[in-house]
């Protein structure tokens, strides 16, 4: 099968902090591969990376046989890779439903002049937007939040505010960074259910998240990465029984199979 | 006059008003490094400077050296006011809100002057006015040029020494540092920002003293002393200081030679026009990093 | 756009014809016909600063562009005032694309800073280019508008004209907010990058928004320089820019009725105080700075936030001592 994200060699330096090196995998369709490692291993700079928010400092990417290491964040947005973030980052200042509506940006077309006019061309594809985030909204379980502000709802409930609007993109591939940190067990088994529906939808996942429960639960193929390097690849049962990967973990209480309160 | 003495002679202006932008400049400095705020305030302090010193001096015939040094002190009180009054307030201010508010405590200082000296110009006898211009040639060096500079360099000594060898100097360099590593070794975070704020005035107030001999004052002199100490702190490097008294030397010689040789028109427009080159082309100034994410954030 | 919007609009549409009607008095004819004038800078202001939290301190500089555009066009060149509209917009906007260009690309104070040295640049060329702009003195003999034979010239037909202009851009912004762009906008606002990740080409949208607001700028200016027939650049200080922060964060920045609102307070009330004359800067400084630091939701906004937790507080203690009662 063709990979649908593929990275060749991958180098980053912050000012001669060497934050990646020779970082190499490819990402098929369809699939739940996570990304683990300890703190400031890099891997939310390699998501930096890949949308476009950091240039590489060498290396390539492709995404459906296209290079999109040069092309800035909206346009890779536009090719159909969305994300989330780390620290989550929600628009404050827009109501739960807009929040949603803005990630319809990149399939839609209306532009100043169609807005300030209300064209009708305009008002059919705000129907459209409408309804379409509505849709992720009650796919996330936030659709009686909708005229809310953000900043009213919980931790968790603006993650999920940020996995609808990465969704609303219509992406081929989502990028989700750490989405069951600071959440419960409960919470967390719901997270997992809604990554896994994702999936269904036909949906590639690229998963940061050092709750390891989650990722072994739920990912196909593990990448683990220390020190801005690649020490094992593979799926779940192969990583685990890596020599390497528990050499770096000894010690670290996220690989103890063990579930926060 | 020979082109040699014309050339001499715009230097010699130059870089007396260079010492002045490097000065703004310095003040532009030790707020960003405490704080990460730009003051747009700056200039007004360089203002009331210059226009209690004349009121002291002029009209209250204070002695010169006193009346330096109470001028100093009222315009460090106004500077740790402003940062009492505006500043300190704010519960994580965005940086708009900041821009706003240095903005309004700009025009409100300006007001203020206005209000109390009205609109005219103000002289100041020159530091000592017995001296006669030192010539060179036909060019002359006025001596106020010598006072300028030697309580230019007198200031950087003094920062220098407050900065490297004091402890609250240094605990303000570990604040500009890192904020949350100085406030957990014990710094008082929020003592620092308000110093920087009255160390900031003083420099300025100390500028606009030294200036105003040569180059009058009046109470809407702040903004455009703010935008040029601003351009020469960018041009300079944000955050150095070195920088800032170098560029200033190169602002103000710019200034001057151009004013001389083009047209004596656009002379302000010199300052505003390298900024905004030096913004677009090279945020990181002529001493600092090309770190764009830092200046572009 | 929602119902309350609609009615909001249909009143202040309201408002706006009754008014000279019942206010006959040409003098504050004048002074809401500046109103107009200045509300299309704060409503562009506005959108700029409050929903795409991209700051200028130099949009005086587009107001000034707009008045000597069409100021000289219509004298020097004898040019319809029609034209000198267009021009004085064309060349606003076209200015505002050639700065905004490389100046959006910054952020915070240097934005700031940036668009503050090219306010005094332009500042200056008017001052100083004095073969065409007629220096610190500035011209006069500026005609009025004129539609067919029937001319604008009286206050009473010049404030229609002008509040019919503020109206539709009103309107037009309002429906630019609540729609696909306006929501580009606004998450420029609450995170770049966020903004950038979902496809919104950040820093095409707010070059975009900066020209239309440079536009309406010059065509403020264009409208202020056939009214009041003379022109001086002295109207066009960074002063001026800074005035015009004030009224969009004394009406509300994160609101767009906040321009409108603002504006009326800033241009209306001085009028009134006598000490304003004199003292302008001190009071728009103070007003500034107590707007940022108490109610930084803008006036209308801010004083009806405290009324309603004052409401709210006062039931929850009329429920308190009726629980108390009941037990
Ligand atoms: N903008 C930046 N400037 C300088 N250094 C950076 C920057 N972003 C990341 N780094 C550095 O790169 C390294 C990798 O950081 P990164 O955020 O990718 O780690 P991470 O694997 O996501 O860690 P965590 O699990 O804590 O989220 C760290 O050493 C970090 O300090
Ligand atoms: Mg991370």
């Amino acid at each position: 099968m063709n990979p649908l994200l593929r990275i060749e060699d991958l180098r980053k330096e912050f000012g001669g902090i060497v934050a990646l090196e020779g970082v190499s995998f490819t990402v098929i369709p369809n699939i739940i591969k996570a990304i683990i490692g300890p703190n400031g291993a890099g891997k939310t700079t390699i998501f930096n990376i890949i949308s476009g928010i950091y240039s590489p400092s060498k290396g390539k990417i492709w995404f459906k046989e296209e290079r999109i290491d040069k092309l800035s964040s909206h346009l890779i947005a536009m090719r159909g890779i969305s994300r989330t973030f780390q620290n989550v980052q929600i628009f404050n200042n827009m109501t739960v439903l807009e929040n949603v509506m803005i990630g319809c940006h990149p399939w839609t077309r209306s532009g100043f002049f169609s807005c300030v006019f209300k064209t009708k061309g305009n008002y059919k594809e705000e129907k459209k937007i409408y309804s379409r985030a509505m849709e992720l909204l009650e796919f996330v379980g936030l659709a009686d939040k909708r005229s809310l502000f953000p900043s009213s709802l919980t931790f968790q409930q603006q993650r999920l505010i940020e996995i609808a609007r990465a969704l609303a993109t219509n992406p081929e591939l989502i990028l989700l960074d750490e989405p069951a940190a600071g959440l419960n067990a409960r919470e967390t088994i719901k997270i997992a259910e809604l990554i896994y529906r994702i999936k269904e939808e036909g949906i590639s996942i690229l998963l940061v998240e050092h709750d390891m429960d989650l990722v072994m639960d739920i990912s196909q193929e593990i990448i683990v990465l220390n020190s801005g390097r690649v020490i094992a690849e593979g799926n779940p049962r192969e990583v685990q029984n890596n020599e390497k990967v528990i050499a770096t973990y000894l010690g670290e209480k996220e690989f103890v199979k063990d579930k926060k309160p | 006059m020979s082109f040699f003495s014309q050339l001499l002679q715009y230097v010699f202006t130059g870089v007396a008003v260079g010492a002045i932008y490097g000065m703004v400049a310095l003040g532009f400095n030790i707020i960003y490094n405490a704080t990460g705020i730009i003051n747009l305030a700056q200039g007004e302090f360089v203002m009331l400077g210059g226009m209690v010193m004349i009121s002291l001096t002029t009209g209250l015939k204070v002695p010169m050296i006193l009346g330096f040094f109470i001028s100093v002190g009222i315009v460090t009180l106004i500077g740790a006011v402003i940062e009492r009054g505006a500043i300190h307030p704010l519960k994580n201010p965005s940086v708009m809100t900041l821009i706003i508010i240095t903005v309004a405590a700009s025009i409100l200082l300006k007001g203020g002057a206005m209000f109390i000296w009205g609109k005219q110009t103000y002289t100041l006898p020159a530091f000592s006015s017995s001296t006669k211009p030192i010539s060179f040639g036909e060019a002359s060096l006025n001596p106020q040029t010598i006072w300028i500079l030697g309580i230019m360099a007198a200031s950087m000594i003094v920062l220098a020494i407050f900065f490297n060898f004091t402890m609250t100097g240094k605990a303000m360099r570990a604040c500009a540092a890192n904020k949350l590593a100085a406030s957990l070794v014990g710094v008082n975070v929020k003592l620092m920002v308000l110093l920087s704020f009255a160390l900031s005035a003083a420099i300025g107030a100390v500028a606009g003293i030294i200036i105003t001999p040569v180059a009058l004052m009046d109470y809407d002199r702040g903004t455009m002393l703010a935008i040029k100490g601003f351009a020469t702190a960018v041009l300079g490097g944000l955050g150095s200081n070195i920088g800032a008294v170098i560029a200033g030397f190169i602002i103000g010689l710019m200034e001057s030679l151009g004013a001389g040789f083009i047209s004596s028109s656009y002379k302000d427009a010199i300052a505003l026009l390298v900024l905004l080159f030096v913004l677009f082309i090279r945020p990181g100034g002529i001493m600092g990093t090309t770190g764009e994410e830092k200046f572009k954030k | 756009m929602g119902k309350k919007n609609l009615y909001a609009l249909a009143a202040l549409t309201g408002f706006i014809v009754v008014l000279p009607l019942v206010i006959g008095n040409p003098y504050y004819l004048g002074i809401f016909i500046f109103w107009g004038i200045y509300s299309l800078i704060t409503i562009g202001l506005s959108l700029l600063i409050g929903y795409t939290g991209q700051i200028s301190l130099g949009h005086a500089a587009f107001f000034g562009i707009g008045a000597y555009t069409s100021g000289i066009l219509s004298t020097r060149f004898g040019l319809s005032p029609w034209i000198g509209m267009i021009a004085a917009i064309f060349l606003a906007a076209g200015l505002a694309f050639v700065i905004g260009a490389p100046a959006l690309k910054l952020k915070g104070h240097y934005l700031a800073m940036a668009t503050l040295a090219f306010g005094e640049i332009i500042y200056i060329v008017f001052n100083q280019w004095i073969s065409l702009t007629g220096g610190p003195s500035g011209f006069g003999g500026i005609p009025a508008f004129s539609i067919g034979n029937f001319s604008l010239e009286s206050d009473f037909s010049y404030y229609y004209f002008v509040w019919g202009i503020v109206l539709f851009v009103f309107l037009a912004s309002i429906n630019l907010i609540h729609s696909r762009v306006g929501r580009a906008l606004r998450s420029i606002h609450g995170s770049e990058v966020a903004a950038r990740c979902m496809g919104v080409n950040t820093s095409g949208y707010k070059l975009k928004i900066f020209v239309f607001s440079g536009a309406l700028g010059g065509l403020a200016g264009s409208l202020y320089v056939h009214f009041v027939t003379f022109v001086s650049p002295g109207t066009f200080s960074v002063m001026f820019s800074i005035v015009l922060l004030t009224m969009v964060a004394v009406g509300g920045m994160t609101n767009i009725w906040g321009a409108i609102t603002g504006t009326a307070i800033l241009t209306i009330l001085p009028e009134y105080l006598r000490a304003f004359q004199d003292y302008d800067i001190l009071i728009y400084g103070a007003v500034l700075l107590g707007i940022m630091i108490f109610l930084p939701e803008g006036l209308v906004l801010g004083v009806f936030n405290i009324m309603r937790k004052k409401i709210i507080l006062r039931e929850v203690e009329e429920e308190k001592l009726k629980l108390k009662k009941s037990r």
